[in-house]
């Protein structure tokens, strides 16, 4: 059996010489193909008596396991070392940017809209809209004002003719949906308005959101209630809120809100003019004249109505301070909110 | 309304700071716009008597002055204003002090002449905007005493920023009542008793038009010196309230509309021809303003006339014929009372609005003509001189407003405030307001005082009660109600989606104005009917806009000219226009892009990555039609529009709305017009024709494989791609699951002027295997039909 260790020394120099995956598959075959040296030794053993059978049967079993796995380890060696040249040959710096489409953005005032319709859609508020082309009974006789009402005048509207001019708040859209349906009725109506005014803090054309309530016992205490948690939902903070008197003429009680000023916290700055307090939105309980232009019983229902400034929200949650930027559309200014 | 808050603690005085007061009449709904000091600091200013003046030896206009400042030698200062003299009273600087305009004073020579200090005018001290010479001081003013104090300037203005509902408070005496309502106090009135009549003159007064003015009072006032200067205490009133002083008269008319909130009038009586007569103005009839303007007016002008002609804009303006002037020796005083309803609007149709309409038209107390007119009248004789007629009053009771008795419900209140508030409360808030309240079980019947408009129904008193207890007393309740779950269409989900899809693709939105500029639309619209404004705030923004274009490329080229050169925008909006004279307003989406496909980044070059063009607005566009979970439904049509290139265009065409949307190179004549740089793309669809009307339906997945054979055509170079996927999407029929146009090559050489097409079809049965003979078959049945119909050739 000496020869048989011979085969495995000589296996072993032959594997370790080896020195690519070919030449090694080479030694495979050399010792353990079909015609292999070791496999020649097993076809042998017929010529041995057969009690030697089983144990040089096992020697060359073993001599062969001992050659496989030598050249298995070889070949973990080179597929290895392949691996690696594969590695580092593919490697890459990744620091280098990304490619493909950059993406772009939703416009500031977009997304304080979306913000304020997914706040009231919360509290069962939905969202309706309504011409901005109006006739003068939406906007202004259906919600108390009559012609030459000193309220008419604080409009500043833009007119088309007599009759049509451009609404001048989105409350019109009140008069619409209460046309249209009967309460209870939470809506929410955002949209463009227009002003014929153009300066430093005003723009001709900006944009509002009018809500309103209309139920059986709704009172000032839920309009309080409902306004105070939107706003602190709006800015995230437990903010001071205010009411105080004020006049709309389709309201009674009117009322504007302030808030604690978000950007000195109410200690006093430019801002809020030293007061500590920003004026946010008006509202109040809807004037029973109202009701009663749209035929609604205004002893059996009561509600609230509120409007606000939506670029007024952008502003002052983002910390924009020209409202002028909202409408040049500079993409330095949209980037910073994409 | 601005006045001084000296002035408001003679009428009351709460005993609380200025920032107590600010915060009390906020909170009362009288928001305050702005405090202020009334006068800036003149520290070392004190009251100073010019002893002697002498001309100064070196200077024509400077003079040498010995000035008595209560120290016991005068002082000598240097003068250079024309009406100093001997024995008047001036404000003299001392040494040391600083004037408001931040002018230090010190000792110097003038031409060689010693200075201790400096004589001031009214505008030195801030106390004016024009003055001619120094401030002459009344004989009271006491040499040596600090300006500061002598003219009460430690005093603050208030601006209150009134709502229209409350002309009460357009005057010191309303805004003492309601300083005495919120801090229980009684309003101190200064004497006004009645001045006794010492001539008999008087003039007919005839009301023409008693239900515009039901009362009238008026006096006449002879032998006055119309150019008596008006008092120092009056003209530093007038001044904190933002009043300019004129002459004595009219500063005295000023003045009692600014206390008790009567707009008066004034006229030189010799100028009018007979007596008063209230009328309305006869058509065409003409009216010079006291403001030298010519008016023309109509017959809903209420006017103050004599025989002869309109004198003055009933409680607007008066007229320049009988205007008092410096030679004015008798008036005729006017106070009356309009009716808000005849003034409201009048003003603003003659482009006038003056403090007189401002009251009238939002309210004036109609029981205070007879008060004011004898306080002016007062204060007249004592400030001009003169002799008082009888006053003259005509009143048209039945015409005068009614107040009427308002109920209010105890169980109304609590319902709309949300809380009880006591009975004995309630009445005690409503009577400290001058309501006349009867107590009625559970209810008050209340009665608002003459110089409250605004209290007409139950809502009005509940105002009243929740902003005297304070809003802010009133609870909060979080909303209750049912919580029902309604239905979410498909339809809900489409504008978030529609803007994501372009967000995701690099689009910025922008928001652009709905009025754009007449005639660069025009290039945009041919034939809409587009929408003008009646009074547009500037050319640029005149008319309504038809096309969200205009408004997109300018957005353009704002940033162009900031350097950008890869833009993508889109906006949803309104599109206006007029269809058989209604308006029409369809919201859209639109869109433009310009600069290159990708961002600039490495790996891609200029090949990779060129311009965008046509088709990439397209890719976007499909985008979009998808959306509507038809995108088979939209076809693109080569077809012309004014905006944009010919050839290069096209409309979009919906199966069930017809056509809704365009999309192509801007048209290069308007592209050289706006100064575009490299070529821009816009593209618009109708956002009605997205909808999306049912959620997305399964269909039957096959089982069996699907087969793909490429057919290449050459055809014409004009031929549509289009037209050759319709014909053989009709041949191939339900078998053919996907078609794809994957490439398209402009031959050259011998068949230059055609293009191959080449496609990809994948067919596919539910029930079976495709074999290869049907494939073959189904392929020669497209080939032989695109041939035929298109002059194509099947490309080896």
């Amino acid at each position: 059996m000496q020869r048989l260790e011979d085969l495995v020394d000589e296996a072993l120099t032959a594997t370790t010489s080896a020195n690519d995956l070919r030449s090694l598959d080479d030694v495979r075959v050399r010792f353990l193909g079909k015609k292999g040296l070791l496999t020649e030794q097993l076809k042998q053993l017929g010529r041995l008596p057969e009690t030697e059978r089983p144990t040089a049967g096992q020697a060359i079993n073993d001599a062969k396991q001992t050659v496989q796995t030598l050249i298995e380890s070889r070949r973990a060696q080179f597929q290895a070392a392949t691996l690696d040249e594969k590695l580092a040959a593919e490697a890459i710096d990744v620091t280098l940017p990304g490619r493909g489409q950059a993406g772009g953005g939703l416009h500031p005032v977009t997304q304080t809209l979306d913000r304020i319709e997914a706040l009231f859609t919360q509290a069962g508020f939905e969202v309706a809209e309504g011409p901005e082309i109006e006739d003068t009974f939406h906007n202004f006789e259906a919600l108390n004002i009559p012609a030459n009402h000193p309220a008419r005048a604080m409009h500043d509207t833009f007119y088309i003719d007599e009759q049509r001019l451009l609404r001048t708040h989105t409350s019109p859209v009140q008069i619409h949906v209460m046309e249209q349906r009967r309460p209870p009725l939470r809506i929410i109506a955002p949209g463009r308005v227009y002003r014929c005014d153009s300066d430093v803090t005003h723009t001709p054309m900006f944009h509002q959101v009018e809500g309103f309530m209309v139920d059986e016992r709704v009172s000032f205490a839920d309009l309080k209630g409902m306004l105070n948690d939107f706003l602190r939902a709006f800015f995230e903070r437990d903010l001071d809120v205010r009411f105080r008197p004020s006049y709309f003429p389709f309201t009674e009680p009117s009322a504007e809100v302030d808030i604690q000023c978000v950007i000195c916290g109410g200690a006093g700055c430019r801002v809020c003019k030293q007061s500590g307090w920003l004026e946010i939105m008006g509202c109040g309980m809807i004037h029973p004249q109202v009701l009663a232009n749209v035929g609604i019983d205004s002893e059996r229902y009561t509600g609230f109505a509120f409007g606000l400034g939506v670029e007024r929200m952008a502003m002052l949650r983002h910390g924009v301070n020209d409202l002028r930027l909202f409408f040049e559309n500079d993409l330095r200014f949209l980037r910073q909110f994409s | 309304m601005k006045f001084s808050v000296a002035w408001l603690r003679e009428w009351v005085d709460p005993g609380i700071t200025i920032e107590q007061l600010v915060a009390q009449l906020t909170m009362a709904g009288l928001e305050v716009d702005s405090v202020e000091p009334a006068a800036a600091s003149s520290d070392g200013v004190v009251v100073g008597r010019v002893v002697s003046v002498d001309r100064h030896p070196d200077a024509d206009k400077l003079t040498v002055c010995r000035v008595d400042v209560g120290a016991p030698e005068p002082l000598q200062i240097v003068c250079g204003a024309a009406n100093v003299r001997a024995g008047i009273l001036v404000p003299a600087a001392l040494t040391g002090a600083r004037l408001p305009n931040g002018m230090a004073i010190k000792k110097a020579k003038l031409r060689g002449v010693e200075s201790s200090g400096m004589l001031c005018s009214a505008v030195e001290l801030g106390l004016a905007d024009s003055s001619d010479g120094l401030l002459e001081l009344p004989d009271d003013a006491v040499p040596g005493v600090s300006l500061t104090g002598y003219l009460r300037l430690d005093d603050h203005c208030i601006e209150v920023d009134l709502t229209p509902n409350r002309a009460d408070c357009l005057s010191v005496a309303g805004i003492a009542r309601e300083v005495g309502v919120l801090n229980k106090l009684a309003v101190a009135s200064p004497e006004m008793a009645p001045v006794v009549a010492t001539i008999k003159d008087s003039v007919v007064v005839d009301i023409d038009a008693p239900q515009a003015c039901p009362r009238y009072v008026g006096r006449v006032i002879k032998g006055i010196n119309a150019q008596a200067g008006t008092p120092m205490w009056l003209r530093e009133r007038l001044r904190r309230s933002g009043v300019r002083s004129i002459s004595a008269v009219v500063d005295v008319t000023n003045y009692v509309l600014l206390e008790l909130g009567q707009p008066m009038h004034a006229f030189d009586l010799d100028r009018l021809d007979g007596g008063i007569r209230i009328r309305y103005a006869r058509a065409s009839e003409t009216l010079t303003l006291l403001d030298g303007q010519t008016i023309t007016l109509d017959d809903n002008a209420l006017v103050i006339a004599d025989r002869q002609q309109a004198q003055a804009l009933a409680g607007i303006m008066g007229g320049q014929a009988s205007a008092v002037s410096d030679n004015t020796a008798n008036i005729f005083l006017e106070s009356a009372f309009f009716s808000p309803d005849v003034i409201a609007g009048r003003a603003r149709k003659h482009g006038l609005h003056t403090d007189s309409s401002h009251r009238f038209e939002r309210g004036v107390d109609p029981g205070l003509a007879r008060t004011a007119i004898e306080r002016a009248t007062a204060l007249l004789l004592d400030i001009v001189g003169g002799q008082a007629g009888p006053v003259i009053e005509v009143v048209i009771d039945s015409e005068l407003p009614a107040r009427r008795a308002v109920t209010l419900r105890a169980s109304r209140l609590e319902q709309l405030l949300g809380m009880s508030i006591p009975a004995d409360e309630v009445t005690d808030i409503l009577r400290r307001l001058g309501m006349d309240v009867r107590e009625e079980g559970a209810q008050w019947k209340v009665t608002p005082p003459g110089f409250r408009f605004d209290i007409a129904i139950e809502a009005d008193l509940i105002e009243e009660v929740a902003r005297i207890y304070g809003y802010n007393e009133l609870p909060k309740t979080p909303l209750t109600g049912k919580l029902t779950l309604v239905p979410r269409p498909e339809e809900a989900r489409r504008p978030a989606a529609i803007r994501q899809i372009l967000v995701d693709r690099g689009y910025f939105e922008a928001i652009t104005y709905s009025f754009v500029n007449a005639q660069l639309q025009a290039s945009f619209t041919a034939g809409a009917r587009t929408i003008a404004l009646a009074n547009p705030i500037s050319d640029d923004m005149s008319e309504m806009r038809a096309s969200l274009w205009p408004g997109l490329l300018q957005a353009l080229i704002y940033n162009q000219n900031r350097q950008q050169s890869r833009m993508r925008f889109f906006e949803i909006g309104l599109k206006y226009s007029l269809q058989d004279n209604e308006v029409k307003e369809e919201k859209y989406v639109s869109g433009v892009v310009a600069g290159s496909r990708y961002p600039e980044q490495w790996g891609m070059d200029r090949n990779a990555n060129p311009d965008v063009d046509f088709y990439d607005a397209k890719g976007d566009m499909e985008a979009l039609l998808a959306l509507s979970g038809r995108p088979g439904d939209f076809r693109f049509e080569t077809a012309e529009h004014p905006a944009l290139q010919p050839g290069r265009a096209a409309r979009v065409v919906s199966a069930i709305d017809g056509a809704v949307g365009w999309i192509g190179d801007v048209h290069p004549a308007i592209a050289r017009k706006l100064g575009l740089v490299g070529r821009v793309v816009l593209f618009e669809i109708a956002a009605a024709a997205l909808r999306c009307e049912s959620a997305a339906r399964f269909a039957e997945l096959s089982k069996f494989p699907a087969i793909r054979r490429d057919l290449a055509f050459i055809v014409d170079g004009r031929t549509e791609a289009g037209a050759l996927r319709d014909t053989i999407a009709n041949v191939a029929g339900d078998a053919l699951v996907d078609l794809q146009l994957f490439d398209v090559f402009h031959m050259k050489g011998l068949d230059s002027g055609k293009k191959s097409l080449a496609f990809g079809l994948t067919v596919q049965e539910f029930s079976r295997t495709l074999t290869d003979r049907e494939v073959d078959s189904l392929m020669e049945q497209v080939v032989a039909a695109v041939s035929g119909k298109h002059n194509a050739k099947l490309r080896d």
